[in-house]
């Protein structure tokens, strides 16, 4: 098993690559949480020998493809149903910058 | 003849012999839903009066379909088109798909009400619904649980005196758990049997949608509606579910798990066994792999997706959006999410994301899911011997809210126990009500190999009528 350090750092660092932002009260309460959960959880799978294949799906299960034309999907009024209001812009979003 | 007129297929055929019955339990129904808004008990998230009436009267005329007339609740995960459907999390809050869930299509299409959407834990991470903001209670006590996810789906089906039948959705346990604290009766199909299309994801290897009824021929006639092809789900399997008795002569108790559950549990659930053995060779079988390893190589693979799953939400296309003027991507995704997530939702994404990161993945992730083949095959051998393996369904009887919120993150996951590797594995299971301690249902668990749902149904109507 890797060397593992689990403190409010990694889990921090953790947090932001999944952009979450955590308050200190959160950062505080799910440190020892899940440390638990990794330690006496996570961590008891490495008592156990496996040659096997990973099982990604439960279930065999053969690639579906279809053929590639185009077909009717959403219009750009459609699409952009769910925007609110403020957002939308001559039939776009506008978002956040990227640069 | 009782329990004939009790069920779903009485309740289509006189319908449509005379609307006034149909028009009589869609009142009740809408009466019901209005009593447990005015009441708190949180079964239901959406309800619309105006669009289940549209659907009700469209139906007058049509008199056909296999479920004519039937109102059926729907878990907010699943796409409902024009209705709200926010998997219980206020991230996809105001979202309105544009398309039914394939497995809602079905039902209409075969004239059942869309009537509502009920209510479940954040993406269906938990156990016992509380992981949302409109927190079910269970109808044999309020102050307990009506477990989860699919806690109001659950709930709704033992508190209706209606014909109604609901779709839950289970990664983990989430329709069998409920179904067990609320007393009622599910299945949950194999992997891939009923289309994932329009289910809002949790974790995709192991999500499916499956019936919540009454009785095991409602939760059979449902099923086989909902499952078959769907060619734009690419998990599908292709195949259908179609009703029918056979067999069973062996049945093997997973003695690992009843071991782990309560001494109140074992009573009811050994009484039973023991009044089954006029049917059936029972025996005891071991899994040793699967009581001691199926929780964490699931939480692993169930987080990891999860993690995966939900960075689409950010905040733009649907649901939760703010301002997102003259700030950084970075920082606008992250204030969107920190901000709609609840804390079980945050702590399964930084689980997951820990699992999947650089360093960590060969010894979590990819490791999980090896050790998912070992439990699979495990399974595989114990089926050469027997026809179905059963246990009780949860180790507890509903426990009360004051009781959960005492709990660790850690002694949570471990009540998913007897539930979690049959989802794991992606085999069918069955949870019918087979009794009670202290006034509230216990629940028996069935697992039948991958495809064989027709076991289930045959085992439930000996359950049912013994």
């Amino acid at each position: 098993m890797v060397e593992l350090k689990i403190n409010k750092e990694l889990v921090k660092k953790v947090a932001e690559n999944a952009r979450l932002e955590l308050t200190e009260k959160e950062l505080t309460k799910f440190t020892p949480e899940l440390k638990e959960v990794i330690i006496d959880s996570f961590n008891k799978l490495d008592k156990i020998e496996t040659d096997e294949e990973p099982s990604f799906q439960p279930i065999q299960q053969t690639n579906k493809l279809r053929e590639d034309k185009a077909e009717k999907s959403l219009t750009q009024e459609e699409a952009l149903r769910n925007v609110k209001e403020e957002l939308r812009e001559n039939g776009y979003i506008r978002g956040p910058k990227v640069l | 003849m009782g329990k004939y007129k009790e069920s779903l297929k009485y309740f289509v055929e006189e319908s449509k012999k005379d609307f006034s019955f149909a028009e009589k339990n869609f009142e009740q129904i809408i009466k019901e839903i209005r009593e447990t808004q005015k009441n708190g008990l949180n079964y239901i998230e959406t309800f619309d009066e105006d669009y289940a009436r549209a659907q009700f009267w469209e139906l007058k005329n049509k008199k056909q379909g296999r479920l004519f007339g039937v109102p059926i609740t729907i878990k907010d995960t699943a796409c409902v088109k024009g209705l709200e459907s926010k998997s219980g999390s206020k991230i996809l809050s105001g979202y309105k798909p544009l398309f039914d869930a394939t497995a809602v299509a079905k039902a209409r299409e075969e004239g059942a009400i869309i009537i509502a959407k009920t209510t479940q834990d954040e993406f269906g991470f938990g156990t016992f619904a509380t992981n949302t903001e409109k927190i079910p209670k269970n109808p044999f006590d309020n102050e307990r649980s009506c477990g989860g996810s699919s806690g109001g789906s659950a709930g709704f089906t033992a508190f209706t005196k209606t014909y109604h039948a609901s779709i839950g959705e289970s990664t983990g346990g989430s329709i069998a758990c409920p179904s067990s604290f609320c007393g009622v009766t599910s299945l949950t199909p194999t992997y891939g049997l009923v289309s994932r299309l329009g289910l809002i994801d949790y974790a995709n290897s192991l999500d499916k949608f499956g019936p919540l009824a009454r009785n095991i021929d409602d939760a059979s006639l449902l099923l086989s509606i909902i499952s078959g092809e769907d060619k734009n789900d690419s998990t599908n399997l292709g195949k259908e579910y179609v009703e029918e008795e056979v067999p069973i002569k062996k049945i093997g108790i997973a003695k690992d798990f009843l071991e782990k559950c309560d001494d109140n549990v074992k009573k009811v659930f050994l009484e039973k066994m023991d009044s089954l053995k006029q049917f059936f060779k029972i025996e005891e079988i071991s899994l040793p792999l699967n009581v001691e390893y199926a929780l964490p190589a699931y939480y692993i693979i169930a987080t990891s997706e999860a993690s995966t799953n939900l960075a689409k939400l950010s905040g733009l296309r649907y649901g939760a959006q703010g301002e997102p003027t003259g700030k950084h991507f970075d920082e606008y995704f992250s204030e969107i999410r920190s901000k709609n997530f609840t804390e079980e939702a945050k702590r399964r994404i930084i689980l997951g994301t820990f699992a999947r990161m650089s360093g960590y993945r060969d010894a979590y992730y990819l490791k999980a899911l090896k050790v998912r083949t070992k439990l699979i095959n495990e399974f595989k051998e114990a089926f050469k011997k027997v026809d179905l393996l059963v246990n009780p369904t949860m180790p507890v009887i509903a426990p009360r809210f004051d009781e959960i919120s005492r709990l660790t993150p850690l002694q949570n996951y471990a009540m998913d126990l007897c539930t979690v590797p049959a989802n794991l594995a992606g085999l069918p299971h069955l949870s019918s009500s087979i009794g009670f301690s202290s006034g509230m249902p216990i629940g028996l668990m069935a697992i039948a190999p991958h495809l064989q749902e027709k076991r289930l149904y045959s085992f439930g109507k000996v359950i049912e009528n013994e």
